[in-house]
């Protein structure tokens, strides 16, 4: 299905640039905006240059999924891939060829990534509109999207780059652009800046620490090519500068990705930045930070090296485990909805830790399927709170209260992406979870299995609270006006609501999306 | 010892400016104070890959003496033949001269401009909260947040009182 | 028609009713022939489904994979499928649970109506889908669907407990979704996970246990997972995860009639009874240690809860107590692992249902008609309401156990596979409880029927005219049933027969007159 993007529909000059592409289009589209004084068109644009990269990104996964008789239909095409394996794009920028060149290396694992990231932005940007309308002085409106472009353009890059040091930019050009976004929240609650400048102050040591790893890493191989890395380090494994670099690094980014304990930032910024960005991050940021961990645990070092099998047995898993627990337990207590949800996100994050930390192919691919999901609802449950802010304001529990019956479409759809949160048969929830059980219990740690369940029954209490209110209690305040959440709104919001849906009918697709990421990662190929 | 302890000198200053900038980062109350740390701390890595980069005896990277004369030829094979020399030295060396590694001072400038913008963003924010709280005072802020919550957690006891 | 297009039909008809109704919801009238119509349709076309089952089919629908969990253990062995298949057992719980919505739904009109309650339209909804649940449990094919449709089952149920939408109504929800998904996520999910990967990557009920040849599955896990199976399946109401049943009484009583005495406990009991004859399989759960643990807990629920129903004076309370006692008789059947044992289970299901349908309703009339819930006030009542007391007194003997009502049955077939099984406790324990049961149900009809001397004249009616008709003829209705089906047990034991295996013939016991 997905390969007549690639021999039917999409141009070649598409195929061959797609990498840069992707990268490009939203940053010249950023640029662009900061001179047209038209918030309306700026949103066009955005939606434009969002859905474009969106494309793209399906072009590169319809790439590395690309079987043998569709690379060989491309090859008597004469049309110029990229491909230097199956299922491996290289893209030389520049036409500076790598190791000294930076590269654009797309596999398996990161197009998913490329592709979950530019379809949420996408969805996001189209649901931005009202949301802005009510929270952000207009002539600002343009500079937002820039900023927002920005980020989108910033994590993208990440995900996409094979350079070492081009990912810390990348990783600062979405990090900076968050933190404006983040604190133009202070419209709405002025707690947004305190928040953004921890956030700020957080992020940059967590990307500095990065850099101190590649500084090391740098040190003891001279090149900063990833997949450089892979060829040289496993010679290197008892140099003191390689193992150095590696703590660094995990660290650096384990507080992007907001690994337990490293995650104070994350619940005040998602609490208060604007509706949109919450769910823009929330559904994005800590995944392209994850699945730069993931990258860097698996195909630059190797479970195999004796300190790494070390800090995963005994430092990243029993993070993850603390935090699928204390942050549930957090955020059991929370009175903001958006709070909850923000402690739910770390708790969240120690799944897919967990399915990381196990090692193997199976955990890593139920990791990223619960990384994939997660991001499906969480984005939707942002957005369904974005409707309430327009509505009137907040997002505390009693905000909420009585919302089934004035404003049902917003709210069913929240339910079945709170469902799914909890992990209710036939939602994508209930995939992901079951896929990480099983493959938790393949190592036989069943006692990790009754601590995803816990966790699970600490997720029904706090999204039970919160359904509870919309559906069975009155609200508070009868004279608050209250109503649906705008077209444009309910038409991203439900099309994640179906996708969990679709998702827990039927997981064969992202599921083997994310089985061959986990395969290209663990040295498998992912070619089929 | 002594020696190898002068030796590393520059990883030495590294190391205190790296902790002082951590250590101001987290102790100060201070938000500016908070963001000179933060630069301290990031001016510490700058040094870091600056000292990487030093090659012992190399001159800086730019084609002089013998070098310039050369004909390489292709554009790209200078820079090759510099990485090569000051990467790992395994490679063969055609120059001349030896050169400090030139990528490190590259990915520097690189930092040092993220570094600009972080500390620009940092700076406004700290405008932005002087202007609607009044303070830069970290304790301060949270003082007066604390005070908001609990207003507000207190409205949405009343009206379940009132049930 | 074939098996396929029968369970499609079976499955989807509640679904599309439940969208009638949502549709329809403007126009009362229209709206409850919509589920009358309906509910009858969807009987007729279990009894097909059951006729083919009687004639030794198995009908079965293989739908989708559903999801195919990454790992060298279980990956390519066909993964996890929503697959359905009926067998005499399923077929059992199917016609009972859709054979009383009929009756209940013209119960609940009555009710409704009388009562004038808000949100009707939701009510019924949420009732149509929750048959779908109860169907999509009777007719799983293997654990997975069926775990899926008991949380489709619980799920649907909470708007309904929730119905009345004060604080009391609130709490009591809470507490009954709270109890049921916590158990069924925390312990049920994770027998369920266990169980696939033992079993190598399937799921399917398997006559005579799945696990029964499984590699590695030493006695202390089994009895692990036995554990797990039994205290996760929330529904049956097994000590101490029962409180959630009391709480639910907070629902309207067609809720109660139905949903807590027929679908839902029913759900849990018939997955208990399932999950021991299919999954672990008669010769594998006699080897499992804990079973004589869970045995004894039954046992225990069975005497401590009828004990605590002596003590309440709320009807529905009461009656909420004694169906966790009944439950557990099923629990116990299961435990008992012998055909007998299974037999009495499965039996206790329908001979149970009828009658604690009837109490149930009896408790809606007289709540309709006079706004009464303690038992205390209601003495002399059955002089105004004789055919509600007389249909209550009937139902009580049945769940008492006496002949010729379908309550004794199960009993004895308990009874017949606990001397097999050489626990003699166990009818003792029998014994006793039915001896409360006598205790806690015959002096509310009595009492009613025929007051002491000096007792005051009831409080009039607060509903002019009453309990509306439909209320009072339901339980009647499904009073008389529990003395059909006594005389039913000899065709129903030769049905269940072939899933639950051989036992001593039960309708020669009939002939003789030999009752137990």
């Amino acid at each position: 299905m997905i390969e007549s993007l690639v021999t039917y529909l999409a141009p070649e000059w598409a195929i061959q640039h797609a990498a840069p592409l992707v990268i490009a289009l939203p940053m010249i589209v950023a640029t662009l905006l900061v001179f047209i004084p038209s918030g309306r068109i700026a949103w066009f644009l955005t939606i434009a240059a969002t859905l474009g990269s969106f494309l793209l990104a399906g072009v590169l996964l319809a790439l590395v999924q690309a079987d043998g008789e569709t690379r060989e239909l491309l090859r008597l095409a004469g049309v110029e891939t990229n491909l230097i394996a199956p299922g491996l794009v290289s893209y030389a920028l520049g036409g500076w060829e790598p190791p000294a060149g930076i590269e654009f290396r797309v596999d398996a694992l990161n197009a998913l990534i490329l592709c979950l990231v530019a379809l949420v932005g996408f969805l996001a940007s189209i649901f931005s509109w009202h949301t802005l309308q009510a929270e952000l002085r207009k002539e600002k409106h343009n500079l937002f999207y820039a900023a927002y472009l920005m980020c989108f353009c910033g994590l993208l890059g990440v995900a996409i780059t094979g350079d070492a040091f081009n990912l810390f930019v990348f990783l600062e050009i979405s990090s900076i652009s968050t933190y404006v976004l983040v604190a133009l929240g202070a419209s709405r609650d002025r707690r947004a800046l305190p928040a953004a400048f921890h956030y700020l102050i957080m992020g940059t040591i967590g990307a500095t620490f990065y850099v101190i790893g590649v500084g090391f890493l740098f040190a003891a191989t001279g090149t900063l090519n990833l997949a450089e890395y892979t060829v040289m380090l496993p010679e290197l494994t008892d140099n003191r500068a390689v193992q150095a670099g590696f703590a660094f690094i995990v660290i650096g980014l384990g507080l992007k990705a907001a690994m337990w304990p490293l995650h104070q930032w994350l619940p005040n910024a998602y609490a208060y930045a604007p509706s949109f960005v919450t769910t823009f991050l929330a559904a994005t940021a800590t995944k392209v930070a994850l699945y730069a961990l993931i990258r860097y645990l698996f195909t630059i070092f190797s479970p195999d090296f004796t300190f790494e099998a070390a800090s995963i047995g005994y430092l990243i898993m029993p993070l993850a485990i603390a935090a699928m627990v204390v942050c549930s337990f957090q955020a059991v207590f929370q009175t903001d909805v958006r709070r909850t949800l923000a402690y739910s996100s770390v708790a969240q994050v120690g799944y897919m830790l967990l399915g990381v930390s196990l090692a193997t192919a199976a955990g890593l691919s139920a990791g990223l399927f619960h990384l994939m999901n997660h991001a499906l609802m969480k984005a939707g449950l942002f957005m369904a709170a974005a409707g309430i802010v327009l509505a009137h304001q907040g997002t505390r529990l009693n905000d909420f209260e009585g919302l089934g019956r004035s404003a049902p479409w917003t709210m069913t759809a929240f339910a079945i992406c709170g469902l799914s949160l909890i992990g209710v048969p036939l939602t994508a929830g209930f995939q992901s979870k079951l896929a990480l059980m099983s493959a938790v219990l393949e190592q036989g740690w069943w006692w990790a299995v009754a601590i995803i369940l816990f966790s699970s029954v600490l997720a029904v209490i706090y999204m039970g609270r919160i359904l509870e209110a919309v559906f069975f209690r009155a609200p508070s305040n009868p004279r608050k006006v209250r109503n649906e959440a705008p077209l444009t709104i309910l038409v991203p919001l439900w099309i994640f609501a179906i996708a969990n849906i679709w998702i827990g009918i039927d997981a064969s697709f992202p599921a083997r999306l994310a089985g061959d990421a986990a395969l290209a990662v663990m040295g498998g190929g992912g070619v089929r | 010892m002594l020696e190898a302890i002068i030796e590393r000198g520059n990883y030495w200053i590294i190391i205190i400016l790296m902790m002082t900038g951590l250590y101001i980062t987290f102790a100060s109350t201070n938000l500016i104070k908070r963001l000179v740390g933060l630069s301290v701390f990031q001016t510490s890595v700058f040094l870091f890959y600056i000292t990487l980069g030093k090659v012992a005896g190399g001159t800086a990277p730019v084609l002089i003496g013998d070098d310039l004369k050369k004909d390489y030829g292709d554009e790209h094979s200078a820079v090759d033949a510099v990485r090569t020399v000051a990467g790992d030295g395994a490679g063969e060396a055609t120059l001349y001269n030896v050169y400090s590694n030139p990528l490190p001072h590259v990915l520097i400038l690189t930092a040092i401009v993220v570094g600009v913008a972080t500390l620009a963003v940092g700076l406004a924010i700290i405008v932005r909260i002087r202007e609607s709280y009044g303070t830069i005072e970290n304790d301060e802020l949270r003082d007066i947040d604390i005070e908001v919550a609990l207003a507000e957690y207190e409205s949405d006891l009343v009206p379940e009182a009132a049930q | 028609m074939s098996h396929e297009t029968l369970i499609l039909a079976a499955l989807g008809l509640p679904l599309l009713i439940a969208a009638g109704i949502a549709l329809t919801g403007k126009v009362p009238n229209l709206r409850e022939a919509v589920t009358i119509g309906g509910a009858i349709v969807l009987f007729g076309i279990v009894i097909l489904l059951v006729q083919a089952v009687a004639a030794g089919d198995r009908p079965s629908l293989d739908l989708w994979t559903v999801l195919d969990p990454p790992g060298s253990l279980t990956e390519g062995r066909g993964g996890l499928a929503l697959a359905f298949e009926l067998e005499p057992l399923g077929a059992l719980f199917a016609v009972v649970a859709s054979g009383l919505w009929i009756v209940n739904s013209f119960y609940s009109i009555g009710y409704m109506r009388g009562n004038r309650e808000r949100n009707q339209t939701r009510f019924y909804m949420c009732f149509a889908i929750a048959i779908f649940g109860a169907l999509g449990v009777a007719m799983a094919g293997n654990l997975f669907t069926l775990f899926v449709f008991y949380e489709i089952l619980t799920l649907s149920t909470y708007p309904l407990v929730a119905h009345k939408g004060d604080a009391a109504a609130a709490r009591g929800a809470r507490i009954y979704l709270m109890t049921l998904l916590g158990t069924s996520i925390g312990f049920f999910l994770f027998a369920v996970v266990w169980t696939y990967m033992l079993a190598g990557g399937s799921l399917d009920f398997v006559q005579g246990g799945l696990l029964a040849n499984a590699e590695g599955l030493t006695p202390t896990i089994a009895g692990a997972l036995l554990m797990l199976f039994a205290f996760g399946i929330g529904k049956a109401a097994l000590m101490p995860f029962h409180f959630w049943l009391p709480n639910a009484m907070v629902a309207p009583t067609p809720v109660s009639a139905l949903l807590h005495a027929v679908a839902v406990v029913k759900a849990g009991v018939f997955t208990v009874l399932k999950v021991s004859v299919f999954i672990f399989g008669e010769d594998l759960l006699n080897a499992t240690p804990s079973r004589e643990f869970i045995l004894g807990v039954a046992c225990f629920t069975i005497i401590v809860a009828s004990l605590i129903a002596l003590t309440k004076d709320n009807l529905k309370a009461r009656l909420a107590y004694s169906t966790i006692a009944q439950l557990a008789y099923v629990t116990a059947g299961a435990m008992l692992a012998d055909a007998a044992g299974f037999m009495g289970g499965a039996l206790q299901i329908a001979a149970h249902a009828s009658g604690k349908i009837t109490l149930f309703m009896c408790a809606g009339a007289i709540y309709v008609a006079t706004g009464l819930t303690n038992i205390s006030d209601m003495r002399g009542l059955g002089r105004r309401m004789p055919i509600v007391f007389i249909a209550f007194f009937v139902a009580s003997l049945s769940i008492i156990g006496i002949p010729p009502l379908a309550g004794d049955w199960p009993k004895y077939e308990l009874m017949q596979g606990a001397a097999d099984a050489g626990l003699d406790y166990v009818p003792i324990v029998l014994i006793v409880s039915s001896l409360l049961n006598v205790a806690y149900l015959l002096p509310i009809s009595l009492l009613a029927l025929m007051p002491p001397p000096d007792t005051p004249e009831p409080a009039p009616f607060k509903r002019v005219g009453g309990a509306p008709a439909l209320t009072v003829a339901a339980p009647a209705f499904t009073a008389f049933l529990c003395l059909v089906l006594f005389f039913f047990v000899g065709p129903m034991s030769d049905f269940l027969t072939p899933s639950l295996g051989d036992r001593p013939d039960l309708s020669a016991n009939l002939t003789s007159g030999d009752a137990p």
